[in-house]
C-alpha cells in the first residue's frame, strides 16, 4: 500500500570523485510501501548514488534522509534499518544454505527465536527445506538470487536496496523473483531497485531514469510512457537517452 | 558481540572448508620444518668416502678406523686403482677419497711427515669444503693425541669454543628463523588473502552495509588467524625444543610477548596488502614475491645481513622478519632479554603502527 509518506528523501545530492561529477544535484522522494525502479545506462551513476544511501560511500553535498536517519550522521542506525544486496552475488559458496542464513541473521543482531522462525517460513516459501544444508556452490543461480534477496529482507528492513539484482537470469526466474518482491511490498518493505531491463520498470511503482549523472524524469511508468508517447518503458528508455 | 561471533563462526567455516587455506595452515609449516630439519643441513653426517690404503700398516689401519668411527663418513668403496676415483664420483657413489701413500707409518717415524691425499667432489663446493675440513680435523687430532702423546713440542694450540651453539647446530639457526617465516605465511599472507576474497566475491560490500562496523569486520578477519598463529608458533617452537633440542635460554614470557607483537604486526602488514588489491590471486602472488621470499633470503634467516651489500642491506633492514630472527635468536639462545632487544622491539612496533596508519587511511579514502 502506497502512502505519500517518504522514507527517503533525497535533497540536491551531489558526488564528485575529484572533478568527475558521478551524481549531480539529485532530489527525488521515495514513498513507503512503493516499488521505486533506478534506471540508467551503465555508469550514469545509479551505484554511486545506492551506495551513498545504505552509508556505503559518503555524499559530497546535499541533505538525504534514509528511513528515517541522517545519511551523515546516523549511517549505523540506516544500516540497521535497511537491506542491501550488490550486483555481485553475496552469499557465502562454501557455506551451506543454512549456515548463510544463520551467519546474515547474526550479523543484523536478530534473536534466535525470531531468526529460526523466519527461516523455516522463508524456506519453506523458497521450497528449499530440503536443500538447506546444501553448500551455496551446489545450488543453480536463480536459486541462489531468490535466496539472497530473502536473506537481504530476512531482518525485515523498512527499505531494501537491490543493485542489478537480476542481471544474468532467466526470464522465468526473473519472474519469480519479482513475486518475491512483491510479497516483500506487502509486508511493508520498500523496494529501491536499479536494473537494466526495461520490462521490469514496468512492475514498478514509479521510475526515475538516470543519465550522465542528472535525473532526467521520474513518473510512474504510465505518465511517463503518456509523457513520451511511447509504447512501452524501452520506447521512453531510448527516446530519453537520445 | 554476538554479531561479532557470528562473524567469527563464519570465519572458521571458510578456514576448515577450503582446502587450499588447509594446506597453507597446516602444510607448509609441517614441510619446511622438514625440509629444514631433515633436508637442507649443512651438517656432515654419513658422508660417503672411499679410503685406498697403499701402505696397510698399523698406523694407517688405525687412522682409517678413526674417521670411520667418528660418525660422519661411510665407507661406500674401496677402488682398486686410480682409474676408478673418477667414475666412483661422477656416479655419485662417494663425495670423498682418502689416500694414504705407500710406506705411511715408516715415513711418520723415520722422517717425521707422511703423506695423505684428500679428493673431495667440489661440484658441491660447501659441502666438500666442510668433509675436508672435518676429515682434516680429525688427521689433526689423530696426530696429536697418537704420536704426540709424550712429548712436548712448541706451537701455539688454537682452542675454539662456538658460544650459543657449541655443537654448531643447525636446528639452532633454523628454528628460530622458521617461527618467523611460518608466522609471516599465516598472518600476513592469510590475512591479505581472505580480506581480498571477500572483495572479489562481492560479500565485502554486504558486510559494509550491514550494521557491523569497519572495525568489527577487520577483527573477525583477523583474530582467527591470530589464533591458528599463535597455535602454530606454539607448535614449531615446542617441536624445536622436543625433537631438535633447542634451547630457551632467556625468558619464555618475554620470547612469547615478542611473538605475539610480530604476529600482531604480520597481521596488519597482511590487512595493509589487502587494501591495495582485489583479488585472492593478486593477494598470493604479492605476500608470496614481497612477503615469503624476501622473508626467507633477505631476513639473515639463511644469508647474514652484515655481508650483503649495503643496497641489500637497506632492503633487508625493511623486512620484519629481519628484526624479530634477531629478537629470537638473541633470547632463545643467548639468553638476552630486553636490554639487548629493545631497538629491535622499537622497530617491529614502529612498523605497526605504520601499516595501521596507512590502512586506515586507504580505507577512508576508499569509503569517499
Amino acid at each position: 500500500m502506497i502512502t505519500k509518506e517518504p522514507v527517503i528523501t533525497v535533497k540536491n545530492m551531489v558526488k564528485k570523485f575529484g572533478s568527475f561529477v558521478a551524481n549531480d544535484n539529485l532530489s527525488f522522494e521515495v514513498y513507503k510501501g512503493e516499488i521505486f525502479g533506478f534506471l540508467g545506462a551503465n555508469g550514469a551513476g545509479k551505484t554511486t548514488a545506492i551506495r551513498i544511501l545504505c552509508g556505503l560511500s559518503s555524499p559530497t553535498s546535499g541533505q538525504m534522509n534514509v528511513a528515517g536517519f541522517d545519511v551523515y550522521r546516523q549511517t549505523e542506525k540506516i544500516k540497521q534499518n535497511i537491506g542491501y544486496m550488490s550486483q555481485k552475488f553475496s552469499l557465502y559458496e562454501d557455506l551451506t544454505v543454512y549456515e548463510n542464513i544463520r551467519f546474515y541473521g547474526g550479523v543484523y543482531g536478530m534473536n534466535i527465536a525470531d531468526r529460526k522462525a523466519r527461516t523455516t517460513e522463508m524456506l519453506d516459501r523458497l521450497e528449499l527445506t530440503a536443500y538447506k544444508n546444501r553448500k551455496i556452490g551446489d545450488l543453480p543461480l536463480g536459486w541462489k538470487q531468490k535466496l539472497a534477496f530473502s536473506i537481504a529482507i530476512l531482518h525485515n528492513p523498512k527499505i531494501v536496496f537491490l543493485d542489478e539484482p537480476t542481471g544474468g537470469v532467466d526470464p522465468i526466474t526473473r519472474r519469480q523473483f519479482w513475486n518475491l518482491i512483491y510479497e516483500a511490498v506487502e509486508k511493508g518493505i520498500t523496494v529501491f531497485v536499479t536494473t537494466h531491463y526495461m520490462d521490469e520498470a514496468e512492475y514498478c511503482d514509479r521510475v526515475s531514469i538516470m543519465a550522465d549523472g542528472r535525473i532526467v524524469a521520474l513518473d510512474t511508468p504510465e505518465k511517463l510512457k503518456e509523457q513520451y508517447n511511447a509504447a512501452n518503458m524501452d520506447e521512453v528508455f531510448l527516446k530519453i537517452a537520445r | 558481540m554476538s554479531r561479532f561471533l557470528a562473524f567469527l563462526r563464519k570465519e572458521f567455516y571458510h578456514i576448515f572448508r577450503d582446502p587450499r587455506t588447509r594446506i597453507i595452515l597446516f602444510g607448509i609449516p609441517i614441510a619446511q620444518l622438514m625440509l629444514f630439519g631433515y633436508v637442507m643441513t649443512n651438517e656432515v653426517r654419513n658422508v660417503k668416502v672411499a679410503i685406498v690404503d697403499h701402505s696397510k700398516d698399523d698406523l694407517s689401519k688405525r687412522l682409517s678406523q678413526q674417521l670411520l668411527s667418528s660418525g660422519f663418513f661411510q665407507l661406500a668403496a674401496i677402488p682398486s686403482s686410480e682409474s676408478d676415483y673418477e667414475s666412483l664420483f661422477r656416479s655419485g657413489k662417494v663425495k670423498e677419497i682418502v689416500v694414504f701413500e705407500p710406506d705411511f707409518a715408516i715415513n711418520l717415524i723415520k722422517e717425521g711427515k707422511a703423506n695423505i691425499q684428500v679428493l673431495a667432489d667440489a661440484s658441491e663446493p660447501n659441502a666438500a669444503q666442510l668433509t675436508v675440513n672435518y676429515t682434516t680435523a680429525i688427521v689433526n687430532n689423530f696426530v696429536k693425541n697418537e704420536l704426540m702423546k709424550n712429548q712436548v713440542l712448541p706451537g701455539i694450540n688454537i682452542k675454539v669454543r662456538m658460544l650459543f651453539n657449541e655443537n654448531m647446530r643447525d636446528a639452532y639457526n633454523f628454528i628460530p628463523g622458521l617461527i618467523a617465516v611460518i608466522l609471516m605465511l599465516i598472518s600476513a599472507m592469510m590475512t591479505a588473502i581472505t580480506i581480498a576474497r571477500e572483495k572479489e566475491m562481492g560479500t565485502m560490500e554486504i558486510l559494509l552495509a550491514s550494521p557491523l562496523k569497519p572495525i568489527q569486520i577487520i577483527l573477525g578477519k583477523v583474530v582467527p588467524y591470530m589464533i591458528l598463529s599463535i597455535v602454530s608458533a606454539l607448535v614449531v617452537l615446542a617441536l624445536g625444543m622436543l625433537v631438535f633440542n633447542v634451547p630457551v635460554i632467556g625468558s619464555f614470557a618475554l620470547l612469547l610477548a615478542e611473538i605475539l607483537l610480530y604476529i600482531f604486526l604480520a597481521l596488519t602488514l597482511g590487512i595493509l596488502i589487502s587494501t591495495f588489491v582485489d583479488s585472492q590471486l593478486t593477494a598470493m602472488a604479492i605476500s608470496g614475491f614481497v612477503l615469503m621470499l624476501p622473508s626467507i633470503l633477505l631476513s639473515g634467516f639463511i644469508f647474514p645481513v652484515k655481508n650483503m651489500p649495503i643496497p641489500l642491506q637497506i632492503v633487508a633492514n625493511l623486512m620484519p622478519p629481519r628484526w624479530f630472527i634477531e629478537i629470537n635468536r638473541t633470547v632463545m639462545l643467548k639468553g638476552g632479554g630486553l636490554n639487548e632487544i629493545w631497538p629491535n622491539t622499537l622497530v617491529l612496533m614502529g612498523m605497526s603502527a605504520l601499516f595501521i596508519f596507512i590502512s586506515i587511511r586507504k580505507f577512508k579514502i576508499r569509503l569517499q
